[in-house]
């Protein structure tokens, strides 16, 4: 059992690193004519964004959340989903059309000031970071239940992999590859579930009782959680380094809203799987192993209800998507991330120092070995919390500063430049705090407190929104100068404008 | 670990949070004070650094928005209690208390723009009704540019001192080396668009005779090539003639060298070879309009001036991140790299200049790191490189020029 799911995650891993190379050369195959013609369609696109999306936190980390608490997680990957809704209604085509490859492009074109484009950059590194953090956490999971090695192993592995194919520059926006990614996703996390559902559904399914379990939570608390959680990832999904430059990959505003309406499609089928594993497994795994963590759960599950060649594959199929889940989350945000500490970090730097302008690649390797330790550094030192919740709070995190800043810079004219420090200001302040309480385990009871560290977005959010009017009314001289030619630009169909 | 106490974390979380601001504030009091200048030294660099805030909100002359911002500088530079600016077209900035003076203002510094002299205004000639108002004499000094008066600086002051009117038509002197220096600016802005226009890449007449020629060969022998083949020329022309937009996308660009190099293998059929790379992610990168077609050109012109024999050029359109590289390659006959450098720097007349073109407009809309790359040895061939940032501000503006003629 355990080769085969080494085997797995190996083959994984290798295809990975090479797809960089095989895949540069897939996506442009010489073609003499037609250039139009092979233009990125919306649905490949969608396909890609999804694919990149779909991490370990929602393989493997819903699955083992909706085992332990309940109907409540359900709404998870609706959030997951619905954020994307939001998206499409309020940004997606205003954000195609402003031109901008990353959100501090957004965040200078619209404001207008080099002092917040540093900021927005320092958040993306922040969010991006947090992002990784529980993949890598969720690789050594992987492997420890596949091998029985320790944690550290999978970080190790996933973060030399993502280098060698970010750093080779072989996994830079290729389509293709991240939206055959998707169907690998889904073949991986859907067969093992029709097996499975198979093999229960000939057992006895006399009276099914998930007794507690199906019933919603009501106590003020649970409800708070749900709310905040949802309002995170309806907010957050705007505001993640890896989302938006996908969308500059749509030719306009139209196939923007097209490509986020196929990802909706997409996204709707996968995590119709989840929840299977976790209701499955509330009925066939009352208990998970002695020292195994919550995210492995569905990884133990094949073995609670089958055994033999059959248990081998299906524990394989699931450590392999579940491995490859997290590789291309990884590489995607990597090479985000990186992007931006090339050039908005290294670079200035090195030509201040030198005085000359630094070239490309040895800046760009090196911005892709921070980008890389710093997740794995701070995956050794923080205690795990569970790759959901630790990708929810990383959607809290954009939820409370990129949000407003995206959602009022393009649908509020009277946004001003302070208004708009001052409200990323205050959100990234409370998120800030929040972290630091969710992390050191402020008030591990079930209280309060607890719920409002752990899912802040529900008092952030509204606070950096609020920040941002006020702030924005009380300084009206203090509007970007280019305000109404910048809004002009982002509101105004492609086909209104002459060829 | 032990347990962690949320109050306890709170308070000391504040106390370094008060010390770190304390010792922030008291480095910036003593950064004032502390140092090796005397204090004629400090007076000369205070003055110049308001005055250096100041010139930094005028690079666009006396605007309403730019002299908002610096009215504060200046009046701190005149210490006096309250200053107006008046800008171009009589808008008056008013910094300081009494801004009900601001009004009046205008009328007041009429003399002043009208003779383009100082005048000192007297308490009857400003004229205040409030008892408590710190204004009762006024100081009205000419800002000029090239010898036109454009504005004025007033100075509101208790009671005018030599110091005062002294002060008030130097600082207004040094304004008007701003403005000077404004104009200037919008001088060199305007020259480089004008550059730009006359950049403007134009089609070779050889190339029109050519495809004509080559267009008027097949007109008997296969009339629907011929047909498609002229059709293509006119989609060709309306590309290169159009008269707005300095930028499109890479995809019409890259459309439009399809169109070109469909008339060109019309003309030299299977001994022009063609290997198109395009990575589709940068299809919709904008790019300074008829930037590659003058390389794929040139290309052409390179390889075929040598009579027999095929060959091959290639056009490669790579990721690079937040950039987009564009590489045009010909297996021809090469050149010297002198005589490149030599187009380039414009040092050398020469037949073709397409090369030289798109490198002048490159580095006037990016910048000069971002000019052409050519490599290239006698017999060697030629690789011509460049690279645009997926995103640049103003690489927009041309949407917007067309929004607003529409």
């Amino acid at each position: 059992m355990q080769l085969a799911s080494l085997l797995a995650i190996a083959a994984v891993c290798l295809a990975t690193v090479s797809v960089g190379s095989l895949g540069l050369r897939m996506s442009r195959a010489t073609s003499d004519f037609y250039v139009a013609g092979r233009a990125i369609t919306p649905r490949r696109n969608a396909s890609a964004i999804a694919g990149e999306y779909l991490s370990a936190a929602s393989f493997l980390g819903v699955a083992g959340l909706i085992w332990q608490s309940g109907i409540d997680i359900l709404w998870f990957p609706i959030g997951y989903t619905v954020g994307y809704l939001v998206l499409l209604v309020l940004i997606a085509a205003p954000l195609r059309r402003s031109g901008a490859y990353t959100l501090s492009d957004f965040t200078e074109l619209r404001l207008e000031s080099r002092a917040l484009r540093a900021f927005a950059s320092l958040l993306i590194i922040g969010i991006g970071i947090l992002y990784v953090l529980p993949q890598v956490q969720g690789a050594g999971l992987a492997l420890r239940q596949a091998t029985g090695w320790p944690t550290w192993v999978g970080s190790a592995v996933v973060a030399v992999v993502v280098f060698l194919a970010v750093a080779a520059g072989g996994m830079r926006s290729i389509t293709l590859v991240q939206a055959m990614q998707y169907w690998i996703k889904l073949t991986a996390i859907a067969i093992p579930a029709f097996v499975l559902l198979a093999i229960w559904s000939r057992g006895d399914v006399g009276s099914v009782d998930f007794g507690d379990w199906a019933i919603p939570s009501t106590d003020p608390v649970g409800l708070y959680t749900t709310y905040s959680t949802m309002l995170a990832l309806c907010l957050g999904t705007m505001g993640l380094p890896h989302v938006l430059v996908r969308f500059y990959t749509n030719p306009d505003g139209r196939d923007a809203r097209r490509t986020t309406v196929g990802v909706i499609g997409l996204l709707a089928v996968f995590y119709l799987f989840p929840p299977i594993y976790g209701a499955l497994g509330r009925l066939e795994l009352p208990r998970l192993a002695p020292g195994s963590r919550l995210d492995t759960m569905a990884l133990q599950l094949p073995g609670a209800m089958t055994d033999g060649l059959l248990e081998t594959v299906l524990t394989a199929m699931l450590a392999g998507g579940a491995f490859a889940a997290l590789l291309s989350t990884t590489s995607g945000l990597i090479v985000s991330v990186a992007g931006v500490i090339d050039q908005d970090v290294l670079r200035p730097l090195i030509a201040r120092r030198s005085g000359e302008d630094a070239r490309g690649a040895a800046t760009y390797r090196l911005a892709t070995a921070i980008a890389v330790l710093l997740p794995f550094v701070l995956s050794r030192l923080l205690e795990p919390l569970g790759l959901a919740t630790t990708v929810t709070l990383a959607f809290a995190v954009a939820a409370s500063t990129f949000a407003p800043l995206l959602v009022l810079g393009v649908w509020w004219p009277r946004l001003t430049t302070v208004g708009a420090a001052a409200g990323l200001g205050v959100g990234t302040l409370c998120a800030l705090i929040s972290l630091a309480g969710a992390f050191l385990r402020v008030d591990p009871g079930d209280g309060w407190l607890a719920a409002l560290v752990a899912r802040p977005a529900a008092w952030t959010a509204p606070l950096a929104f609020a920040t941002m009017v006020i702030v924005s009314r009380l300084t009206p001289s203090r509007r970007p100068p280019h305000t109404n030619r910048t809004l002009n630009r982002l509101h105004t169909p492609e086909s209104l404008l002459p060829p | 670990m032990t347990a962690f106490d949320v109050p306890t974390a709170l308070v000391t979380l504040l106390v370094v949070a008060v010390v770190w601001a304390a010792i922030r504030l008291a480095a910036r009091v003593r950064g004032r004070s502390r140092g090796f200048l005397s204090d004629a030294n400090r007076a000369t660099y205070e003055t110049l650094h308001t005055a250096a805030l100041a010139a930094r909100h005028l690079g666009s002359g006396l605007t309403p928005h730019g002299s908002g911002k610096a009215a504060r500088h200046v009046r701190a530079l005149l210490d006096a209690p309250a200053i107006a600016i008046v800008g171009p077209g009589g808008s008056v900035t008013w910094d300081g208390p009494s801004s009900h003076h601001a009004e009046a203002t205008a009328r007041l510094a009429a003399p002043a723009l009208r003779d383009g002299e100082t005048i000192v205004l007297d308490a009857d000639e400003v004229g205040c009704d409030q008892a408590d108002c710190p204004i009762r004499v006024a100081v009205i000094a000419p800002i000029a540019s090239e010898g036109r008066v454009v504005g004025a600086l007033a100075a509101y002051a208790p009671y005018v001192g030599a110091g005062l009117a002294r002060a008030t038509s130097e600082v207004a002197g040094w304004l008007s080396a701003q403005v000077e220096l404004a104009e200037l600016g919008k001088e060199r802005a305007r020259a480089s668009e004008a550059e730009l226009a006359a950049l403007r890449a134009q089609i070779s007449p050889h190339f029109i005779y050519n495809s004509l020629g080559a267009i008027a060969s097949f007109v008997r022998t296969d009339p629907d090539l011929a047909r498609d083949l002229l059709l293509e020329f006119a989609d060709f022309t309306r590309y290169a003639l159009r008269h707005s937009g300095t930028f499109t996308t890479l995809a019409e660009e890259l459309r439009n060298v399809e169109r070109y190099l469909m008339l060109e293998q019309a003309r030299f059929g299977d001994r022009l070879q063609l290997s198109l790379l395009i990575t589709p992610e940068v299809l919709p990168v904008t790019v300074p309009y008829l930037v590659i077609q003058p390389l794929v050109e040139n290309a052409v012109q390179h390889g075929m001036s040598n009579l027999a024999g095929t060959h091959t050029i290639s056009i490669t359109a790579g990721d690079l991140g937040s950039e987009a590289e564009i590489v045009v390659e010909d297996d021809g006959a090469g050149a010297d790299p002198e005589r490149i450098r030599g187009i380039l720097d414009g040092t050398l007349e020469t037949s073709s200049h397409g090369l030289g073109n798109v490198d002048a407009r490159l580095r006037t809309i990016y910048g000069d790191e971002r000019g052409l790359v050519v490599e290239t040895a006698p017999g060697a061939g030629m690789r011509v490189s460049f690279r645009v940032p997926k995103f640049l501000p103003a690489a927009h503006a041309s949407a917007d020029h067309r929004l607003a003629a529409s």
